[in-house]
């Protein structure tokens, strides 16, 4: 195996004394899927954030090669590693413009017009947001929100795009949408980590799998794999053991 | 703060250097003792008020100037005694106190430290163009305080006094934050919601700490223009008022012995930089204000807390007092209620477009654990709060023993006897979990601010710490009674969470993803502990995401998904349903 | 009360409200964006218009001084946070910024000082020096705390303030300075007199305004602040640095303010400690619009400046008092028609 995108090892995080995260490794290929799967509390938004830079953590964390240690959230936003949180995180008395626009902040050296090329793919790829360039972000629906936090996101070019429960709180329909937007990202060349609780959407789209609970990783493999251990269906189903 | 001998011979030896001071101290070092025991008083208040509960005020000096010139005019113009005056000037602080609390404390944090600092500068300017205040000149020849025919006219005489004054407050604000409505002051500090669904009046208890921070500055300001004998605006003006917060903050405010510390501390230094910084930069000026400034930046970015955790970290720690039995407080009355416990009728959540509870309506009746569960973001938590009141409906009822509490505020809800947890563990930093726990108590005592701070509600206090060891062994956490809550791991957090929600003395529990973050075993020793309770009687809201933990322990479940109703029913039925298992196994391409 | 006086009154308190508002502003940019309640604000519009008056005499060391001196401390830190990071090939990039910079306006206004330049020329110098202060202040005070609380920031702040006043004693001395008029020209406007010099502080104010306002809707870092004082973790996500953030900011927030001191030196005399009182009637009028809206601030700020002036003439001795009790049915109005259930700490 060639070095991958990302390589996290033994990585723990803690909230004052209490760790949440017990050291924790995982990798992450070019060109790939990876999903992170786990219920509610598991620490699935707290690994992300550490990798992110917006926790302190122990534990290495390597991205193209090198250690991320020291390295400020924008530092790691302008080498190409982008998160999509959970909250979607939108400014929402800005337009989807101006949203957009600052998508590409930190990329802002490339010059004007990689910036219009970039803004043209986002509309391209989400023609409602074109539609909607000129109105708030708070005014969006939920679907069109995650689709302008995804927009945002790829603004910045990233390498490594991660995302937070991307289908939280939204309709099957739009679920549908948004993950055969992130299969089509992949086929972009852009290179995903994918955290949801929706397990068998993420295993399904996703190429690698891990499982995390109470902050340590239970299972890893293949997502194709990991979909079919009856531990996973048990874990989701409410099917455990002792019913 | 509590008990312990070393506290005691330290406060014993405290006490005997004080008496001494003014026998054998130079004439400056008692003068210089007597004003750090003034400003000593009014650090404190800022203790309870920016320490403690977390509001700022920059306005302590105009309190002290209303204490000062209340007493100045009316001895002076009317001949009144300082007793007197003493009275009127506590009536009259407390009436402008409620006045600028009732305005300001409702708001974010940062409209009470501005509106302090325009009023103080207002009160400043009034009193220096009141022409029977004196003006700029002020007023003089006040009398000296009497106790019966001997006067407290020499410095020396009044600095038993003032520290007489300074020690009594220091054991009175002490006694007040040991204490039920002390409980509640602290846990203002984490923001209402928590201090609420205990019952606490989360505005209110603002107003009260507000209140009494600006009575001893009062008391101070009372002190000041009898030791002066004379009164004008500038010791009242918004610079004083800016130095008071300082020697809270510097001192530590989050302790009752780092408003002396502070105070001691900060009198020194001025007088110090005023002796030496002349001489040093062979000039006059105000360098005093330059170095204050700097240090105060320093320290905030090095030592947050102020200088007392530092000293106290020195100090030994003294045994936690231990908890004898003691009778039961005054229990709920339990009666029967025909018909469901809880209703919940087309109860409606909207958030600007986005709707996130459309019409629900389900019923938990008496003795039931019901499960509510559904996917992320199906509107559970939106539920939760609109039941226990943290958040309003936008339309529809909830109905509790056959009266609506819909949109009712928490601590109402509380007192019909709902006690509840967070999906957030919502516990302060440093609080035992005893002292937790007896917060869940709140409501079944009635101890005020008055008699906590005069230490006569010990049969009381008594009671409650009781009643709060017997919460914390009912759910197996003994061994961590004196712990702090937040050291805990996250499954006892939880546990403690429901210790505290128990001490309500609850008629329904409601429990927000109380197994999140839990490990197996942990896990099993909730499921363990909440088939007790209800074994006991209790009747329990369980919103959880955790299916297979859900599945185990109720004997009902609604299920939600996009703000609605998917399904009722047993757990066996509902773990059949397909359309449950859709919602939450998802799927892309079925 | 004739119509001359009335028509006097309007025109000061239009020309101090003028003023007012660009504090405001300034104080609402700052609040929004760092959280950090401006109290030294009045400290900058003081420097503003004392360190211009120092330049007619030919003196700016006490500035240059200053300068120089948080130029080294600023250098110092930076250079122990590279350090820390390990990111040491940074730092040269760094130093250049933090140090190099501020040393070489500090040069400047040294050497160029006792030369007697053009008043154009010094205005510019002494808003450069003043404006050079808010970044390294920032740098050196707010930036180590900037994730602290409102509350903790306040206190920063106040001591910051209660520094820079006593800095100011020690540079310009306890006696007050006017500078001279931009014009002394005046002409009627229907029988009253309407002064250049009030023409020019309200057009300039205004011309100010409309440059912020460009600047926050069309520019890219405009939008960036904007972005941060909307949401500061989607900023961070978006590769908008608070630090960043923090800093553009006070650069602005302290050229807003040195610019009122400018414009205000003409009008009245100004002390070390003028600042704190004139800033605060900007406070007032920042209330009015809760903080975060920038028309409301202005608009509330103009009726402080006409509100203090018909005041100073009915019952001058309680002018004060009259403006600043102002605040308290403001924040009645405030408290009654938004709702606050939670702490935002």
């Amino acid at each position: 195996m060639t070095t991958p995108l990302l390589e996290v090892e033994s990585l723990s995080v803690s909230y004052g004394k209490v760790e949440a995260v017990h050291g924790v490794s995982i990798r992450a290929g070019e060109g790939r899927i990876v999903s992170v799967i786990g219920p509610n509390g598991a620490g699935k938004t707290t690994l992300l954030g550490a990798i992110m830079g917006l926790l302190p953590s122990r534990g290495t964390i390597r991205y193209l090669g090198e250690p991320l240690a020291g390295a400020s959230v924008e530092e790691r936003v302008g080498r190409g590693l982008v998160l999509v949180p959970e909250k979607r995180e939108l400014f929402a008395s800005m337009t989807v413009g101006d949203n957009l626009a600052l998508g590409a902040f930190a990329r802002r050296r490339d010059g004007e017009a990689a910036t219009r090329r970039s803004l043209d793919e986002v509309y391209g790829r989400f023609p409602r947001l074109a539609e909607r360039r000129d109105q708030l972000a708070g005014t969006l629906s939920g679907g069109e929100r995650q689709m302008l936090a995804l927009g945002r996101a790829l603004m910045g070019r990233p390498k490594l795009l991660m995302l937070d429960e991307p289908s939280l709180g939204l309709a099957p329909l739009i679920v549908r949408e948004i993950f055969s937007i992130i299969v089509g990202l992949r086929a972009a060349g852009v290179s995903i980590l994918l955290i949801e609780q929706n397990a068998r959407a993420a295993l399904q789209v996703s190429d690698d799998g891990y499982v995390l609970e109470t902050g340590e990783l239970v299972l890893s493999g293949p997502s194709a794999e990991l979909a079919a251990d009856p531990k996973v269906a048990a874990t989701y189903l409410g099917q455990g053991a002792g019913h | 703060m509590s008990g312990g001998s070393w506290t005691r011979y330290a406060f014993v030896a405290f006490v005997a250097v004080l008496v001494a001071v003014p026998a054998v101290a130079p004439a400056f070092w008692v003068t210089l003792g007597n004003y750090i025991g003034l400003y000593s008083i009014v650090a404190l208040g800022l203790v309870l008020l920016t320490g403690v509960a977390g509001q700022t005020s920059f306005g302590q000096a105009a309190f002290v100037g209303i204490g000062a010139y209340t007493t100045a005019w009316l001895t002076t113009s009317l001949g009144y005694t300082p007793w007197i005056t003493l009275a009127i000037g506590l009536a009259v602080t407390a009436a402008v106190a409620l006045a600028l609390g009732a305005i300001t404390l409702r708001m974010k944090g940062h409209y009470l430290p501005l509106a302090t600092i325009a009023w103080g500068i207002s009160l400043y300017f009034l009193f220096g163009n009141l022409d029977f205040l004196g003006g700029h000149t002020g007023l003089t020849s006040i009398p000296p305080l009497a106790i019966g025919s001997f006067e407290l006219k020499a410095e020396r005489a009044l600095f038993l006094f003032v520290w007489a004054i300074a020690l009594a407050a220091l054991w009175a604000t002490a006694n007040l934050l040991d204490s039920r409505p002390g409980r509640a002051i602290r846990a203002l500090r984490g923001g209402f919601e928590m201090a609420e669904a205990f019952g606490v009046d989360g505005a209110r208890m603002k107003t009260v700490v507000f209140v009494y921070a600006a009575l001893l500055a009062c008391v101070s300001g009372w002190l000041y223009a009898h030791l002066q004998r004379f009164v004008n605006p500038t010791p009242f003006s918004i610079n004083m008022g800016i130095e008071y917060l300082f020697m809270a903050v510097v001192g530590g405010a989050g302790s009752v012995w780092g408003a002396v510390v502070g105070a001691t501390l900060i009198t020194l230094l001025k007088q110090v930089l005023q002796d030496i910084l002349p001489g040093l930069l062979g000039r006059s000026g105000n360098f005093e204000m330059i170095v204050f400034g700097v240090l105060l930046v320093v320290l905030l970015q090095r030592a947050r807390e102020g200088v007392w955790p530092w000293i106290a970290r020195l100090l030994p720690r003294s045994a936690p007092r231990p908890v004898p039995d003691a009778p039961p407080l005054k229990a709920r009355h339990h009666a029967e209620h025909p018909g469901p416990l809880l209703e919940v009728r087309a109860a409606r959540k909207a958030f600007g477009g986005l709707v996130a509870v459309n019409d629900l309506t389900f019923d938990i009746r008496a003795g039931e654990i019901l499960g509510l569960i559904g996917p992320n973001g199906a509107g559970k938590s939106t539920t939760f709060a609109l039941i226990s009141g943290a958040l309003p409906l936008t339309t529809g009822d909830v109905v509790f023993r056959g009266r609506s509490i819909g949109s009712r505020p928490p601590y109402e809800i509380a007192r019909r006897g709902i006690g509840r947890t967070f999906q957030h563990v919502k516990l302060i930093p440093g609080m035992s979990v005893l002292d937790h726990v007896a917060l869940g108590a709140y409501l079944r005592g009635t101890t005020g601010v008055a008699r906590a701070a005069l230490k006569l509600d010990r049969q009381e206090e008594a009671r409650t710490r009781a009643e709060a060891a017997r919460q914390i062994a009912r759910c197996g956490l003994t061994a961590h009674t004196f712990e702090s809550a937040g050291s805990l791991a996250l499954g006892q957090q939880r546990i403690v969470e429901i210790a505290r929600a128990l001490a309500c003395d609850p008629t329904l529990l409601l429990l927000d993803e109380p197994a999140a973050g839990l490990r197996y075993l942990e896990k099993q020793q909730l499921a363990a502990l909440l088939r007790g309770l209800k074994a006991e009687g209790m009747t329990i809201l369980l919103v959880e995401h955790d299916m297979d933990f859900v599945m185990g322990i109720t004997d009902r479940l609604v299920v939600m998904d996009f703000g609605e109703k998917l399904a009722e029913g047993l757990p066996a039925e509902i773990q059949r349903n397909p359309r449950v298992r859709e919602a939450y196994l998802g799927g892309v391409a079925e | 009360m004739d119509l001359p006086i009335v028509a006097l009154l309007a025109q000061d308190g239009i020309t101090n409200g003028a003023i007012y508002a660009l504090l405001a502003l300034a104080l609402v940019l700052v609040f929004a964006v760092t959280r950090v309640i401006w109290v030294p604000s009045g400290e900058f519009l003081a420097y503003g218009t004392l360190t211009l008056a120092g330049l007619q005499l030919g003196k700016a060391s006490g500035i240059a001084g200053l300068l120089a001196g948080m130029a080294v401390v600023a250098g110092a830190m930076e250079a122990w946070r590279s350090i820390g990071d390990g990111e040491a090939r940074r730092l040269p990039a760094r130093l250049a910024l933090w140090t190099g910079l501020p040393l070489a306006i500090a040069a400047a206004l040294y050497f160029i000082a006792p030369l007697q330049p053009p008043f154009f020329v010094q205005i510019l110098l002494a808003l450069t020096a003043v404006t050079a202060l808010g970044p390294l202040l920032y740098r050196i005070a707010f930036q180590p705390v900037a994730e602290a609380s409102v509350l903790v920031l306040l206190i920063v702040a106040v001591a910051v303030h209660f520094a820079l006043v006593g800095l100011g004693l020690w540079f310009f001395g306890a006696e007050g300075s006017r500078t001279p008029p931009f014009t002394s020209a005046s002409f009627e406007l229907g029988g009253v007199t309407v002064s250049g010099q009030s023409v020019l502080v309200v057009a300039t104010s205004i011309a100010l305004i409309f440059a912020l306002a460009l600047f926050f809707n069309r520019t890219l870092y405009g939008r960036a602040l904007r972005a941060t004082a909307v949401n500061r973790v989607g900023a961070r996500l978006a590769g908008i640095s608070p630090g960043f953030a923090g800093t553009l900011t006070f650069t602005l927030g302290a050229l807003m303010c040195a610019f009122c001191g400018v414009l205000i030196g003409p009008i009245t005399t100004v002390y070390y400690d003028s600042g704190f009182l004139i800033s605060l009637k900007g406070f007032v009028g920042a209330i009015f619009g809760g903080l975060v809206t920038y028309p409301a601030a202005a608009a509330g700020s103009l009726l402080v400046g006409v509100l203090e002036s018909f005041s100073s003439f009915w019952a001058s001795a309680f002018k004060e008092v009259i403006v600043f009790t102002l605040i308290i049915p403001v924040l009645l109005w405030l408290s009654l028609t938004t709702q606050h259930h939670e702490e935002d700490e």
